[in-house]
């Protein structure tokens, strides 16, 4: 899997996922992540494993979650609604410490909203999305090439902190095609999991619980996981750059849009306006550190989203009102163009720089 | 001496929380005795429910999870499918199985899954505090129905092992009663009957378990075994409603 091929993102993530050791997958079918599950109903028998077209988002989650307490590494994946639907297994994740992907090929909402492209999901998936004081990590691909990536890198990360990984792409990922190296299988062999069921043989029995009723049991387990939470944010944050230091208006944004920021960012420079970019790549942990810094020398910064204003905030809370934080977005589908950016870009510039 | 009972290795040696003349303590043992005479501890897998059982795990002396209200069928079958020489089984009471669990259950059995359900039916929701359950008898008053229950507002009682046993995916299926000894006896070789059934790879084995609460039926605990005898088994008949490998 080293020659360069061409898929579409949800193939690359499927296929990746199998090169990452994924051998099981449960989902139910929804728009627009369907390739992802009809690629792994292929393939996952060619290499020994699982597939489950489940009844139900949540029956998918919960077989998800009982194969990682038997030790698989083990995905799950949907879109948006579904994914809303999924919570309540990701809170249980979470709570009883366990390793799991799951992918929201994220489309317009709320409600049953449309099958276009959003990032409307962004509040959901950074925030815990179901109860209980937990993160799942977000990651947040840009390519086909990186939803491939980004699928081993879910995985390990998974499985080293024993968490729910989110991938969080969008529809307009998810269906494109782009050239990708997929690169080489990796052997894994659950063996480092001395918390997995796999019956008591030889070994005081394991149980997996989040129901926690001695007094300071539950309290203990939320400290646990705020410290893994720590060393999740001090260890994990992962983004990209562009002109950070020489830059007077700093764009942010993530996926889809981060390509058209680009653009927008490498013309508005054409024309003489200093601007940069952060991509954050994982959205949580956020890449908080980077935007304080810049914040000493930008002047001012340019949120971009297919929704209405959330990743914003985030960066708001970072810039703690050192500098203007402006937002650009569009929804139910429409996807910003380079020129509306840049229009954008320029009315700030006007204005603050 | 010679050592004519004790209790069995897979049941663990502490108090449980349940009420006096409930009927989940010896359901556990039977199962725990079950699982002892299979020699199957050490590979055995229990799911364990949200409802009156959920502490389950803590009398059981073997590899336990919990699992999300009534998602106990649904993470049976990711652990079943990842590691199939594992013992797997389900224990549910009607909350979880009957009510919130009614999509895993259907779909787990219909995939004729090989892994072994106890669903315990006592007509009532004990660990909210007695409301009503899908199978409360007509006419049996609940602190959700507090007029008893009516059938033109709360429906009938649901019989989801007789709905479970006309699905092609099930394999053996039983109702049983724990109200008197010899029915207790009988529990035990049906739960048994369940569990080799799994272990001989024939597929989804349940076996419906008609239990006590004498405290949410307001009874003590003998009338409330009267009640299992003379008004339960009425609506729930004993017996085997499939086996397919007869």
């Amino acid at each position: 899997m080293t020659e360069k091929i061409l898929m579409c993102g949800n193939e690359a993530l499927a296929e990746s996922a199998i090169l990452s050791g994924c051998r099981f997958y449960a989902g139910y079918p929804i728009t627009p992540q369907n390739e992802l599950c009809e690629y792994l109903a292929k393939r996952m028998p060619e290499v020994g494993g699982t597939f489950i077209q489940a009844e139900s988002e949540l029956a998918a989650i919960n077989m998800v979650f009982g194969a990682s307490v038997a030790g698989a590494r083990t995905m799950t994946s949907s879109s948006s609604p579904g994914i809303s639907l999924k919570q309540e297994g990701i809170s249980y994740l979470a709570g009883c410490e366990l390793p799991a992907v799951i992918v929201n090929i994220m489309r317009g909402g709320p409600g049953l909203g449309n099958i276009a492209p959003s990032q409307s999901d962004y509040f959901q998936s950074v925030k815990g999305g179901g109860h209980g004081d937990y993160h799942s990590i977000v990651l947040a691909p840009a390519s086909v090439q990186e939803m491939a990536d980004i699928t081993r890198l879910a995985f390990e990360l998974a499985d080293n902190y024993r968490t729910p990984v989110m991938i969080l792409g969008d529809g307009l990922l998810g269906q494109m095609m782009e050239p990708l190296i997929l690169g080489k299988e990796i052997r894994y062999v659950p063996d480092d999991k001395p918390w997995v069921l796999t019956g008591c043989k030889g070994r005081p029995p394991n149980i997996i619980r989040s129901l926690l009723l001695e007094e300071g049991a539950l309290e203990e387990l939320n400290r646990r996981l705020q410290d893994r939470y720590k060393v999740i944010y001090s260890k994990e944050v992962r983004f990209e750059g562009f002109h950070l230091e020489d830059s007077d208006l700093i764009l942010i944004a993530y996926g889809t849009t981060s390509r058209i920021c680009k653009s927008a960012m490498r013309e508005a420079r054409a024309g003489g306006i200093k601007v940069g970019m952060i991509r954050p790549i994982t959205l949580w942990p956020f890449p908080s550190d980077i935007i304080v810094k810049v914040s000493e020398s930008a002047s001012a910064f340019l949120a971009v989203e297919m929704s209405t204003g959330q990743m914003v905030e985030d960066v708001r809370l970072a810039v703690e009102g050192r500098r203007p934080v402006e937002f650009y977005g569009r929804t139910g589908g429409s996807i910003p163009s380079k020129e509306e950016i840049l229009d954008k870009i320029e009315s700030i510039c006007k204005i603050t720089v | 001496m010679k050592k004519i009972f004790e209790r069995t290795e897979s049941l663990r040696d502490v108090t449980t929380h349940y009420c006096s003349g409930c009927g989940h303590g010896v359901a556990h043992r039977l199962i725990c005795e079950v699982i002892d005479e299979l020699g199957i501890k050490e590979k055995t897998i229990g799911v364990a429910p949200v409802g009156c059982a959920v502490l389950a795990y803590d009398y059981w002396d073997f590899d336990v999870t919990e699992a999300a209200h009534g998602r106990c069928p649904a993470v049976a079958t990711g652990i079943k499918r990842v590691n199939p020489e594992n013992i797997v089984f389900t224990y549910q009471g009607d909350g979880d199985l009957a009510a919130i669990g009614t999509g895993e259950i259907i779909h787990t059995a219909n995939r004729g899954e090989n892994i072994t359900v106890i669903f315990v039916n006592n007509s009532v929701y004990g660990m909210t505090n007695g409301q009503m359950a899908p199978t409360t008898l007509i006419g049996q008053k609940t602190s959700t129905t507090p007029y008893g229950r009516d059938v033109l507002t709360s429906g009938y009682p649901l019989r989801v092992s007789e709905l479970l046993a006309i699905l092609p995916g099930s394999g053996y299926i039983e109702r049983v009663s724990l109200h008197s000894p010899q029915h207790i006896l009988k529990a035990k070789s049906a739960i048994k009957k369940a569990f080799q059934y799994q272990i001989d790879n024939k597929g989804f084995s349940l076996v419906e378990v008609l239990s006590t609460c004498p405290v949410f039926w307001g009874l003590s605990p003998r009338d409330a075994l009267k009640r299992v005898e003379n008004e339960m088994i009425k609506e729930y008949p004993l017996g085997v409603l499939k086996d397919r490998s007869s």
